[in-house]
Formats: C-alpha cells, sequence, structure tokens
C-alpha cells in the first residue's frame, strides 16, 4: 500500500479544519469516543457547534489560544492508500512550521475562502510550495456555499493563483483546483451535485490518483551509508555491510559503485532487505549492502555509481529558511547535515534575505532573522556529496545546527555549486 | 482480509532508517518494552534494522509490579529467542526507596509512578536515547510530538522548544545530562501495526486474543479482576470472553468483550470499532491534558 504525504496550511477561518474533519469524517477514520471529547469540549468553550479543529490542536497552549502553533499530524486510509497530512498553521510567525511540514509532503494543500479570494497567505503558501518544489499543488476554493456555487467566482480565484505561480516559476508543479464546501462535504469525498458546471473530480478521488514517487527511481544512484553492520559472529565472519536508506535511484546486484570520498570503486554482492536477500532496491528502500572488494566505507560516506554524474562539492550557493529566535549574520560557523554527513561549515556572504511579506529581496538585509528566507554562500570544511535541490531533491537539502544551542537553526535548498 | 501487502512498506523503511541513526548517532540508547504489540513491533524492526548482527541496544523494562503476568511470561520467551539483552527496573524498589509513593483509593494506579523509575534508570545506565513505542495517532499531545524528541536534564518535555525535522534529517545533538526519546513507528496507526504483526507472523502475548477471565464492570468499562484493583462490594467480578486493545498496567487497561481469537479477526473489529484504541485507558482521562501533562514530568 502506498502512502501519501500531504501538507495543510491556514487559518482556523478558511474552513481547514472543517475539510480536515471532513476526510477523516466521511473516510471513517475518526472514533466516536474522540467525536464525543471534541464535542463535550465544544460545549464547555459555549461554542454551538462541533468544533473540529480541537481535534488537531492538541497542545494546552494551542487551545488556550484557539489556534494552530505546531505541526500536527493527522492519518486516514482508504482501501487503498494511507494519507499523513502534516496540519500547520498559516500565519507569518509560524513560517518555520510550514516549512517543516511540507518537506515531507509530495502534496500541497491551499485553501482559499471564496468570499476572500487570494490573501497574503495565500501568496506565502505557494511561496513554500515553489520554494520545496512540491510535486501537486491542489488549490480548494472552499465555502463555495456563501457565494452561491458562482462559477465565474471560481474561475477568477484560479486565474489569480496561475499569476502568482506565474512569477515563482513553480512549472514543476501540477496545479489542481477544486470548488469545494467543506461543511456539507461538497467535492471533498464525493462530487458534488450542486456545481454541475464543474467536470472535475472531488478532493479525495483526486488525491488517490497522485503518484508520489514518479521518476524518483530513474535519477541517480544516492545511497548514504548511515551504519557499518559488523557482526563478529562465527556464522558471518567477514561480514561487512552498510546499511543505509535509497535517496535517489535504484541498485541491483553486480552493479559497479563508486564510494566518496575515496573513489574506490566496488562490486554489490549482496543486498539485504531485513533478513531476506533481494536482487535489488529502489528509492526509499532501507538495505544492507556487501561488496565484492574489501573497501574501507564509514558512516557519512556515499555509493554511487561509476557510469553516472556525481558530486564532491567545497562550496556552494543555497537558499536557506532561518528556524532559530537568534539571528544569523555573515561569517558565523555551523554544522551541516546532510543525509549521514555532518560537516563543518562557515556562511561566506549573504547575498540576499526576503521581505517575509511580499518575497521580493529586501535591498538593505544582511541578517537573518526567524522565518527569513534568503540566498548564502557557504563554505565546508569537508567535500559535501549533495546535488542542486532541482535536480535532486532528496539529495539536496541540508540542515544547520548550532554547536553551541545543538538547535537546528535553518534548512537549506542547494542552488548552485 | 486474505490479500497481502496491506502494510505501506514505506512505514517499515522509515523506522528502520530511524533505528539505525539511534545506534549511529548516541552512545548508550535502550529500547524501552513495554511487552505490548508496539515495542514488540520495535524489536522486530531492530532486529531486521542490524541483520545479521545482534540488536545493538539492551531493552529495559520498567515493571510496574501490576503487569498482567501473560506480559512477563512473553517478554522473557521474547528475550530467550532474540538473545536481546534484557534489564529490568522495578516501580517497587522506587517505593521502597522512598522516591515514589503509592497512590490509594478506587483509581489508584501505578502508571505516574514507572516515571520516577524510568528516569532514575536512565540516570543509572547514562542512557542519553530512549526508544519507544509512542504513536502520533494514540492521543493528541502525541501526535506534536517529534521523532527524535529532546528532553531536559529531569526528563522533561517542553512543547514549546521542539526542533523542527525537515526531511527525513534527525539532530541527536545534546547537552550532557540531556536525553532524546526516539519514536520510530510514529507515522504507524493501530490498524497499520496489526498489518505489520499480521504480514510478518509476530507472536504477541495471549492477553491480545480473546479469552475467558473474571471482570468486573466500572463507568461503563469492563476491568480486569485483581488483587491489585481496588474493588467496593457492589462491584462483583463475572466470568466474560474479552481481550485487550492495548495492554499496560491491570489497573489502568480495560478489556473489550470479543470473540476475536486470532489477527484477522481482531483487523476485522478494529475496522468496525467506534472507540479509540486509548478510549479505554484510565490514565489518559484522568483530564483533557492529561498525556501533556504526563510528558511534562518525563512520561514518554
Amino acid at each position: 500500500m502506498e502512502v501519501l504525504r500531504i501538507a495543510t496550511a491556514g487559518s482556523v477561518d478558511d474552513g481547514k479544519s472543517t475539510l480536515i474533519g471532513r476526510l477523516l469524517y466521511d473516510t471513517r477514520s475518526i472514533a466516536d469516543d474522540r467525536l464525543e471529547a471534541i464535542d463535550s469540549a465544544s460545549k464547555r468553550k459555549g461554542l454551538g457547534f462541533t468544533d473540529l479543529s480541537l481535534l488537531t490542536d492538541g497542545l494546552i497552549a494551542e487551545r488556550e489560544q484557539g489556534i494552530t502553533i505546531d505541526v500536527a499530524h493527522i492519518y486516514f486510509s482508504t482501501p487503498t492508500r494511507k494519507y499523513i497530512i502534516a496540519d500547520t498553521p498559516g500565519h507569518v510567525e509560524y513560517t518555520r512550521n510550514m516549512i517543516t511540514g511540507a518537506s515531507n509532503a509530495s502534496v500541497s494543500i491551499v485553501l482559499i475562502d471564496a468570499r476572500n479570494g487570494v490573501v497574503e497567505q495565500t501568496r506565502r503558501h505557494l511561496y513554500i510550495a515553489s520554494l520545496l518544489r512540491m510535486q501537486d499543488v491542489v488549490v480548494c476554493v472552499n465555502k463555495m456555499d456563501l457565494v452561491g456555487f458562482n462559477e465565474v467566482i471560481f474561475n477568477e480565484i484560479c486565474q489569480q493563483i496561475r499569476d502568482i505561480a506565474g512569477p515563482l516559476q513553480m512549472d514543476h508543479s501540477t496545479f489542481h483546483f477544486i470548488p469545494v464546501a467543506a461543511k456539507d462535504g461538497d467535492n471533498v469525498v464525493k462530487r458534488s451535485e450542486k456545481m454541475p458546471w464543474y467536470q472535475g473530480t472531488a478532493l479525495l478521488e483526486l488525491l488517490e490518483t497522485l503518484q508520489p514517487h514518479s521518476g524518483k527511481s530513474e535519477l541517480p544512484l544516492r545511497f548514504p551509508v548511515q551504519y557499518v553492520i559488523r557482526p563478529h559472529q562465527d556464522a558471518f565472519h567477514d561480514f561487512r555491510g552498510y546499511a543505509g536508506k535509497l535517496s535517489s535511484g535504484r541498485i541491483v546486484t553486480g552493479d559497479r559503485v563508486i564510494a566518496l570520498p575515496s573513489l574506490r570503486m566496488g562490486t554489490i554482492s549482496a543486498i539485504y532487505s531485513g533478513d531476506q536477500l533481494v536482487p535489488e532496491a529502489e528509492t526509499g528502500d532501507s538495505i544492507t549492502l556487501t561488496l565484492k572488494e574489501d573497501i574501507d566505507i564509514s558512516r557519512g560516506n556515499m555509493l554511487v555509481k561509476e557510469s553516472e554524474l556525481f558530486h564532491q562539492v567545497s562550496s556552494l550557493t543555497a537558499k536557506i529558511a532561518w528556524m532559530d529566535e537568534q539571528e544569523m549574520q555573515e561569517g558565523r560557523a555551523f554544522l551541516l547535515q546532510h543525509g549521514a554527513q555532518l560537516v563543518k561549515v562557515r556562511i561566506q556572504a549573504v547575498k540576499e534575505v526576503l521581505d517575509i511579506h511580499t518575497f521580493e529581496q529586501a535591498a538593505d538585509k544582511k541578517t537573518f532573522r526567524l522565518n527569513d528566507i534568503g540566498t548564502i554562500q557557504l563554505k565546508a570544511a569537508r567535500p559535501l556529496f549533495l546535488d542542486c535541490y532541482r535536480t535532486n531533491p532528496a539529495n539536496g537539502a541540508f540542515i544547520l545546527i548550532d554547536e553551541f544551542s545543538n538547535n537546528t537553526v535553518a534548512v537549506g535548498f542547494v542552488d548552485s555549486f | 482480509m486474505s490479500t497481502k501487502n496491506i502494510f505501506p512498506r514505506a512505514l517499515e523503511a522509515e523506522a528502520i532508517y530511524i533505528l539505525r541513526e539511534v545506534a549511529a548517532q548516541f552512545e548508550r540508547p535502550a529500547l524501552l518494552f513495554s511487552g505490548g504489540k508496539d515495542s514488540i513491533t520495535l524489536v522486530h524492526l531492530a532486529r531486521k534494522a542490524f541483520y545479521p548482527a545482534p540488536i545493538p541496544f539492551p531493552l529495559l523494562h520498567v515493571d510496574t509490579g501490576h503487569n498482567f503476568p501473560e506480559t512477563i511470561a512473553f517478554r522473557d520467551q521474547l528475550v530467550a529467542a532474540t538473545g536481546a539483552r534484557l534489564i529490568v527496573r522495578y516501580v517497587q524498589d522506587s517505593i521502597n526507596q522512598g522516591k515514589a509513593k503509592e497512590e490509594t483509593g478506587k483509581f489508584a494506579s501505578r502508571n505516574l509512578l514507572q516515571t520516577v523509575t524510568l528516569l532514575d534508570s536512565i540516570d543509572e545506565f547514562k542512557f542519553d536515547a530512549c526508544i519507544g513505542g509512542a504513536r502520533r495517532d494514540e492521543e493528541k499531545a502525541r501526535a506534536k510530538e517529534r521523532i527524535f524528541s529532546v528532553r531536559d536534564d529531569f526528563g522533561g518535555w517542553d512543547s514549546k522548544k521542539q526542533r523542527p525535522e525537515l526531511f527525513d534529517m534527525l539532530n541527536g545533538r545534546i547537552h550532557v545530562g540531556e536525553n532524546v526519546r526516539v519514536f520510530p513507528i510514529s507515522n504507524w496507526t493501530e490498524l497499520d501495526v496489526w498489518n505489520y504483526i499480521r504480514e510478518e507472523q509476530l507472536d504477541l502475548p495471549t492477553l491480545y486474543f480473546s479469552h475467558e477471565r473474571a471482570i468486573i464492570e466500572r463507568d461503563g468499562f469492563y476491568w480486569p479482576h485483581s488483587t491489585f484493583l481496588q474493588t467496593s462490594p457492589d462491584e462483583v467480578p463475572f466470568e466474560a470472553t474479552v481481550r485487550f486493545r492495548t495492554v499496560g498496567d491491570m489497573t489502568c487497561t480495560a478489556a473489550v468483550m470479543s470473540h476475536a481469537d486470532n489477527v484477522d479477526d481482531i483487523i476485522s473489529e478494529i475496522l468496525a470499532a467506534t472507540i479509540s484504541e486509548r478510549g479505554a485507558r484510565m490514565d489518559d482521562k484522568r483530564s483533557e491534558a492529561a498525556m501533556e501533562k504526563r510528558k511534562q514530568v518525563g512520561y514518554f
């Protein structure tokens, strides 16, 4: 069974919780005692309706303030698919949470209130979808019931979205537009009869057809070595296995590989999935490899294919999203984590910092504050085995760690090297 | 229900990846083993992750003394079969040392007390990472939990200071005294666990399957009759055919009436169920934020 990971962002007002509640309710993924608990909590708060946002706003602080702060994970499934929704807050001060939630998703659901059309938050959600090169963007124009199920209004909003997406160069994303009334379930799980002018599918029908992994196994092999397995047992006396998860590409027993950084060559002699020998492995598989040759390989090394292009990079340009309370200036040193690599880096130059409201370059800004996005140049103490995020997302992102606080302070997307 | 491959294999690959990160990033990890199906699943995943080498960390069982005897018997069998290293620490010892105080009354439970013993064990063995079988779908505070969840010197969880987790990159760097709780099956649901158990043909304690047992009825739930449960005169035990959906202490885990005596029937039962898995856990029902409050003081 396939897993589809979705990111949603937005505030309570645009009906996001209602939409998610609908998906759970109509796929029978929510138990009675949870519904009852939410129902009684809603009554205690003096609400006249069952507030489905209480389902996802799990923290005490969130319920106190009536807002979503942190990423919540919500699960539902159909007979053919498992869905994981990373539900994130839409407000500007939680941009880092939106990026975090979106980083594991292949589909982004952007919710728009049909009465208000495109608002500032919509631009931010689209910008984040473009930054992460989201495969599919589903625009749900919600509350269609409050605009008389009017086709013209829907089409106008779709056009506004296309106008924003154009300059963001989102050719890598497939856009889908759906008119929805989440409150009554119109076009959520089932197609609505109230909008005969809409020829497309309902939201869930669409989600069932999206292909999250298309094309990833065709990319070059990237196998970061996570852990070396040496059993020291009589039965496996000389066994030396390289454990890891295939970031991209595929591997077959007998393939010739090159170990980075040593550039030594080897031949795959066996591929283990758990305790089973398998002939080949695909992107996303956690496997253990053995080589015919005796080569010194350790955690942080990477196996690539002899026949494919690969890179060892010591300085690069990247977009970063800053996620720490402490601000960041040129010249600072950090630990860069990429796959199983952990390398000291220095920020050589801050090339630009974007204005968080307009996403235009803020000419005079050279400092990153919480939630700022911009472009930096960095230099690494040792070569990194990465790709441009544009050509291979699974091997083109990294995080920066503050050596003193140990916090994850930024996420980076490699632009060029 | 006979079709294979219902279980999403991407979840297994993710869990194995997380377990290997733990072994690589930490010096002294331990796997928190309760004898429940989630921690049994974790042990199975750990065997796969490091095959053909043995699991490179011990199992830690915090024994409340109120466990079902079936759980303890199963634990010892599993340890014998896998060759895993088992460490057991007892809540009774914490009570005897005056570090924890037994609750009294009708709803007395040792659930809160086990946090004391857990934190003491972490201190004793200097564990820097504790792997647990908690899942985000279980409870609303757990829905916000990270995969690597950093705990302070006192084992406390601060929901506002959680590290962002981007893509699959896990940052396990900590200061001296801190430790990390790790949740490899965060993204699994109850049904995923059962489908995995079926497809991997895992053994489970007999408690999960329907059996005859003396129970009492209280607040609409069926409680296993035992010497640990304080009952009032009108609570008369009776025999019934039941099973447990979740296995905690005998004092806080309610049974469900069921004739499901095999994994296929259990899966059908879950699909038709209208009460959530932890709906029968009294420890969660103490208040709306019961789980979050316990996590703040070191519960996993």
